[in-house]
């Protein structure tokens, strides 16, 4: 527990992490309990259509008639699940391709790493669209896999430069002598130093995917059907709420994947902060 | 630099094998698509079918066949004829959209570039000062930002509510293109606020990245020393600080530049910019498979080479690179 713990509190102990940290605990727990917090279901089409906002519907209703408010609450469930698996997916490619590249040197490493850098410049949204293009189904499934198929290069980059750093260390040497297999060298001696690093890129991936399935589903790629910020903005966009006075339609979403971008850019700037001492201001 | 070609053409030849691979790793097939989007929800006539696709010249043969075929029509930039805008060949739909891309984003691609890093060693000098604090704080925050959002909030507020700019298409309504002034004016009056969004959205990305090299460098024992020399501060600011700190900037032009092109699509695409990420979003939308493919081989392509370009320019400003000293 108190591996868990410790670096929270390491966190907390920055200004701008807590922040971080309390924005989006305060996401995370309006998805939780949006079935109690919001004032109306999110697909419930009976208002009248296309109302700016107003005391009974605060960010007024959408062309079908529903309410926007509680599109915005319900849509974070699936703005901030996307983040965390397409960003734990692609963590761990990560992981996996940056720590075997940085370990093993030779060709391994020479064929991973050529793999990483092609990954690195070929423009990842482009690339996304065309696979989202030709994949029949629409739907978030297809938007995690396409996210994790095209976001891992940068955090191989930095687990494989660290992972290089590492290998060299004494205590690797010492644990190579004391007999331990490859699997517990780096899994045990080297990954939980790698801790910092992996959190941040983790925080980084997450923050990627939010942002690109929102694009995703504004080009109208993800599921209509389902509500989140995305297909929000979609819909708005679709029927021209902007030049029918419906502000707060568009608004409303966009700003809040804009405060979950920035509580996990402060929660990063902590984790760099901590690891990296001459950073802090 | 005869590696660095190596990479470039490596993965150019990557991405036209993608571009090959990924259509036909998917099921369906696009005479098929196109049938059925004719014919609605009934039965699909085989017939129909085989003589849409011998219309659209659809590849046929073996696998390795297909593959040298195509390899064969990208180097002779044929793309093959695109289904919405059918009989013209996709090179020519594109031919129309980009200059416009090219104009809208090489000029911001510069501007962020230079913004972002003067913005950011600034902001490193004075670290800690009211200056820093604002601009890391504002730039964590548009660097959040949805591109496509910032560009929605600028059609409203700048566009729809002051009127200060027009708040669609590539110029005005009623003009044909071509050099003359009034359609120059009208087509700079339409690019502002595409071009201000773009800039707003990209330029955290560098001032972020410039701020924390320039603190490195200035945390290094040659400025010390320099400092120690009683040397003026713009000379360590400029030419011991900024002058080390903007390498690193360079090689992360390849990520930025990423970040840029793909955020360019949505902008062009909320402001109905008559560049590539627009026609994107409508070969995306037609189902428009051989210009999608196309458009998003040439935005490969264009990405690849400003990236090898900015490998040279860094071999050239970093003489350790120049001697052949790997920088990972």
């Amino acid at each position: 527990m108190s591996r868990i713990l410790a670096p929270l509190a390491l966190l907390w102990g920055n200004g701008r992490a807590r922040i971080g940290l309390v924005m989006l605990g305060g996401f995370i727990l309006m998805a939780v309990l949006a079935p109690w917090i919001a004032p109306y279901r999110p697909t419930y089409g009976g208002f009248a259509p296309m109302q700016p906002p107003s005391a009974a519907h605060l960010l007024g209703t959408t062309q079908l008639g529903q309410d926007v408010l509680s599109q915005l609450i319900w849509g974070a469930r699936v703005s901030l699940m996307v983040g965390a698996l397409a960003g734990g997916l692609v963590m761990l490619i990560a992981v996996v391709i940056g720590l075997v590249a940085g370990f093993l040197p030779g060709w391994v490493d020479d064929v991973l790493s050529l793999l990483i850098n092609v990954a690195l410049v070929i423009p990842g949204f482009p690339l996304m669209v065309v696979l989202a293009a030709y994949i029949p189904v629409h739907g978030v499934g297809v938007i995690i896999l396409v996210l994790s198929i095209t976001g891992w290069a940068w955090g191989a980059r930095v687990l494989r430069a660290q992972m290089i750093t590492l290998r060299g260390r004494e205590y690797v040497t010492a644990a190579a002598f004391a007999g331990e297999g490859i699997v517990r060298i780096v899994f045990r001696e080297i990954l939980p130093n790698m801790t910092s690093l992996i959190a941040a890129s983790f925080m980084g991936a997450a923050m990627g995917a939010i942002l690109g399935e929102a694009g995703l589903e504004f080009l109208g790629f993800g599921n209509p059907q389902v509500v989140s910020w995305g297909t929000m903005l979609y819909w708005a966009e679709n029927s021209s709420a902007l030049l029918a006075g419906q502000w707060a339609w568009i608004f409303a979403p966009g700003l809040a994947l804009a405060l979950v971008g920035t509580a996990i850019a402060f929660v990063n700037f902590g984790i760099d902060v901590i690891s990296n001492p001459r950073l802090e201001v | 630099m005869a590696k660095r070609f190596v990479f470039l053409v490596f993965t150019l030849w990557i991405a036209v094998t993608l571009n090959f691979l990924i259509p036909r790793m998917m099921p369906g097939n696009p005479a098929e698509l196109m049938v059925r989007r004719i014919v609605g929800q009934g039965p699909v006539n085989p017939q129909l079918v085989h003589a849409v696709e011998i219309m659209l010249g659809l590849p046929v043969g073996s696998m390795a066949h297909q593959y040298v075929l195509y390899l064969g029509n990208m180097i002779h930039g044929s793309f093959g004829v695109s289904y919405t805008y059918f009989p013209y060949p996709v090179m020519q739909v594109i031919g129309q959209a980009l200059p416009w891309t090219l104009a809208l984003l090489g000029t911001t691609t510069i501007v962020t570039f230079v913004l972002g890093t003067a913005l950011g060693a600034f902001a490193a000098w004075r670290r800690g000062s009211w200056f820093d604090t604002a601009a890391t704080v504002t730039a964590n925050f548009t660097a959040t930002f949805p591109f496509f959002w910032i560009a929605l909030m600028a059609i409203y507020v700048l566009g729809f509510l002051l009127h200060w700019f027009p708040i669609n298409g590539g110029y005005g309504a009623g003009l044909t293109p071509g050099w003359n002034g009034t359609f120059l004016a009208s087509a700079l009056d339409h690019s502002i606020l595409p071009a201000l969004t773009i800039v707003v959205a990209g330029t955290g990305g560098w001032l972020f990245g410039m701020r924390n090299n320039m603190i490195h460098v200035l945390g290094e024992d040659y400025v010390r020393l320099a400092v120690a020399k009683g040397l003026g501060g713009h000379v360590i600011a400029l030419d011991y600080g900024a002058r080390n700190a903007i390498l690193p900037n360079i090689t992360g032009f390849a990520m930025s530049l990423g970040t840029l092109v793909g955020g360019s699509i949505l902008v062009e695409s909320v402001f109905g910019y008559p560049g590539m990420g627009y026609l994107l979003y409508n070969a995306v939308g037609d189902q428009d498979y051989p210009l999608m493919q196309a458009i998003f081989l040439l935005i490969t392509v264009g990405t690849l080479l400003a990236n090898f370009l900015a490998d040279l320019a860094y071999g050239v400003l970093d003489p350790r690179a120049r001697r052949g000293g790997e920088s990972s």
